[in-house]
């Protein structure tokens, strides 16, 4: 090679799709992991945990069931305890997955065909994770369908006026939709997988869950207008539910919840705890199943670059906050600042600064973007971040508002803490499955990755 | 009813993208306007190639998000305001502002539905059984291969002279599609 060319090599981007790779390899790859690679004793060990974690939630969720809310932390003044921190957490958690999916489909970022399936999945099961909260919150959660306009003997419909209602249904609409959006993704794939597995039985099933697919023209031609649409569908609404959500609080009149700036720092803190998310999964999965052809540095720079982005919109929300607490001159919303700082808390107000806003800064460096090990650390340090933000949110905020008389602390259970790191445990055992049962990445996306995809009219 | 041909029609296998999009255009030319092409990926025009120039997905898509926000709306005006009014905070009981959150999420939901049943059902799907699946390398069609196929009820289609038409094409493989 001439020597002026060299350095020009040097500094191109790292592929999305390591060089080499044809229509089949691709293919192989990626239907291997489902159909010929055999279930590890690493793999069974991951889910064997995540099960018993997955146990030890229901344990949880049947004592519930059978004391009442009272096992829970949560009282007066603090009503809202870890249920809604973890709702919030992991409602945020799932909007990565439809920002890769759909915003960034729109936006013809084609560099996220190899993380999107995957990226899908999170979001549907952090849904599910999401989902379990508020509905063995509301007390008698065998009532809970009454959240539903369904007409009933009471003669009686749900307030619509309240955020609480708007949440239900702007939830309910994202676990649709995401479903669909995944599922959908999948068709083809299901296609694939019916076509090159041997066995009868497992023919079957994928055929059926492919739906015959066959790959026409006219077909491709409306999947393609449904999969667009559906982009379209998913990205204000993705928009509209951490909002939403954040009315939960907004729309509220207690200090340190009622601002307006909580509508986009919740969506922005949203996506980098879902960022985050991605790539503590991406890591260690590109590299136990081989896929760094495919999740490749430039994904984990991407996705870093995103949480930069949005870490810095959080920390403006930070700053808005104390900026209002001090300039609006409320003497009530400059005590939650005061509070937040120098209050029993305040531990965990500066651990939170110090997870969402200052180490998150060495990002700027490309050495550590570059660097999976790093950048799963960084992610981890980011998620339990954007868990004490919502801590903060909720339980400081309660603990101590207009009147002195009614102060008073939280201290979570550990029933509490059973059915959160339950969840997280289930949250795994459905990731463990999916990689054993489902193609992982998209293998029809990934075609039109390879330079063979590209006709010329 | 007319007598079913057995044979359903004639199949051609590519190797490449372009190949078969080449391949579909001179076979519309050639006057076959019953025909189909099979890729395991989206190709850009193909579609178009070979005839299909109405997708009706998108006005699905409208009229589900039409009725979806109608019935959003419509929903809690009845139940807020005409069925069980109930004073909120001194707001009326048609407070709208308070109305268009949900009516925007059930916008998306029908909307979304309609997408997902609507592409299926144009597509004729779920069909788990189809006659080009009788060939058995059209299981390649998922991986890494091309098709076209011309078939059988086409005015134009002669078993003799539409094979050698596609022969003519420089397909990898041509076999015949039982029905």
């Amino acid at each position: 090679m001439p020597e002026q060319y060299k350095s020009s090599t040097e500094i191109q981007p790292t592929p999305v799709i390591a060089p080499g790779h044809t229509f089949g390899t691709v293919t192989e790859k990626i239907s291997a992991i489902v159909l010929t690679r055999p279930a590890t004793n690493g793999w069974f060990i991951g889910f064997g945990i995540a099960f018993m974690a997955t146990m030890m939630m229901l344990y949880a969720i049947g004592y519930l069931f059978l004391k009442g809310t009272g096992i829970w932390g949560v009282t007066i003044p603090v009503g809202w305890g870890f249920a809604i921190v973890n709702f919030v957490w992991w409602i945020g958690i799932g909007h990565a997955g439809t920002l890769i999916s759909a915003i960034l489909l729109l936006l013809r970022q084609s560099w996220r065909n190899s993380i999107n399936r995957f990226a899908e999945a999170m979001t549907l099961f952090a849904v599910a994770a999401a989902g379990i909260f508020p509905a063995i919150h509301v007390g008698r959660p065998w009532l809970a369908y009454w959240l539903f306009p369904y007409p009933n003997t009471m003669r009686v419909w749900p307030q619509f006026r309240s955020p609480l209602m708007w949440d239900v249904f702007a939830v309910s609409t994202y676990a649709t939709i995401s479903a669909l959006f995944w599922f959908g993704g999948l068709i083809p794939d299901f296609a694939t997988l019916r076509d090159r597995t041997e066995k009868r039985w497992i023919k079957v099933i994928y055929g059926m869950l492919s739906f015959g697919w066959r790959g026409s023209a006219r077909h491709w031609h409306r999947y393609e207008t449904m999969y667009l649409l559906l982009a379209g569908l998913a990205t204000p609404l993705v928009l509209s539910v951490h909002t939403v959500v954040s009315f939960d609080f907004a729309i509220g009149i207690v200090p340190g919840w009622h601002t307006t700036i909580f509508p986009p720092y919740f969506v922005a803190g949203a996506i980098y705890s879902g960022f985050a998310m991605v790539l503590m999964l991406a890591i260690p999965i590109r590299k136990i199943y081989g896929l760094e052809d495919f999740i490749t540095l430039r994904h984990l720079q991407n996705s870093a670059k995103v949480m930069l982005a949005t870490g810095l919109i959080v920390a403006y929300g930070y700053g808005i906050e104390a900026f209002m607490g001090w300039y609006s001159g409320d003497r009530y919303d400059a005590f939650t600042l005061w509070n937040r700082l120098h209050g029993p808390y305040a531990f965990w107000y500066h651990s939170l600064l110090a997870c969402n806003i200052f180490i998150p800064q060495v990002l700027w460096i490309r050495k550590l973007r570059s660097s999976p090990l790093a950048l799963f650390l960084i992610s981890g340090v980011i998620l339990i971040g954007m868990w004490l933000e919502r801590f903060i949110i909720v339980v400081v905020s309660l603990h101590r508002d207009f009147l002195t008389s009614s102060w008073g602390m939280y201290y979570a259970t550990r029933w509490d803490y059973m059915t959160y790191f339950g969840t997280i445990g289930m949250f795994l055992m459905l990731m463990f499955l999916f990689l054993r049962l489902l193609p992982a990445i998209s293998i029809f996306e990934m075609r039109t990755l390879l330079p063979e995809a590209e006709v010329k009219e | 009813m007319a007598k079913r041909d057995p044979i359903y029609g004639i199949m051609a296998e590519f190797d490449s993208a372009q190949a078969l999009l080449e391949a579909a255009r001179k076979t519309h030319q050639a006057g076959y306007k019953k025909l189909d092409a099979y890729s395991p990926f989206p190709i850009e025009g193909l579609a178009e190639e070979i005839g299909f120039h109405h997708d009706a997905v998108p006005l699905v898509v409208l009229i589900g998000g039409l009725i979806g926000g109608g019935t959003g709306y419509l929903m809690q005006y009845w139940m807020a305001a005409v069925d069980y009014p109930l004073n909120i905070g001194g707001k009326p009981p048609h407070s709208w502002p308070a109305f268009i959150v949900i009516t925007f999420e059930m916008t998306i939901l029908f909307a979304g539905i309609s997408a997902f049943l609507g592409m299926l059902a144009l597509n004729g799907l779920p069909m788990p059984y189809h006659p080009v699946f009788n060939v058995p390398r059209f299981a390649f069609a998922s991986k890494d291969r091309f098709f076209l196929i011309v078939f059988s009820s086409d005015k134009q289609y002669n078993a003799v002279e539409t094979r050698r038409f596609l022969e003519g094409l420089e397909p990898r493989t041509v076999s015949e599609v039982p029905s």
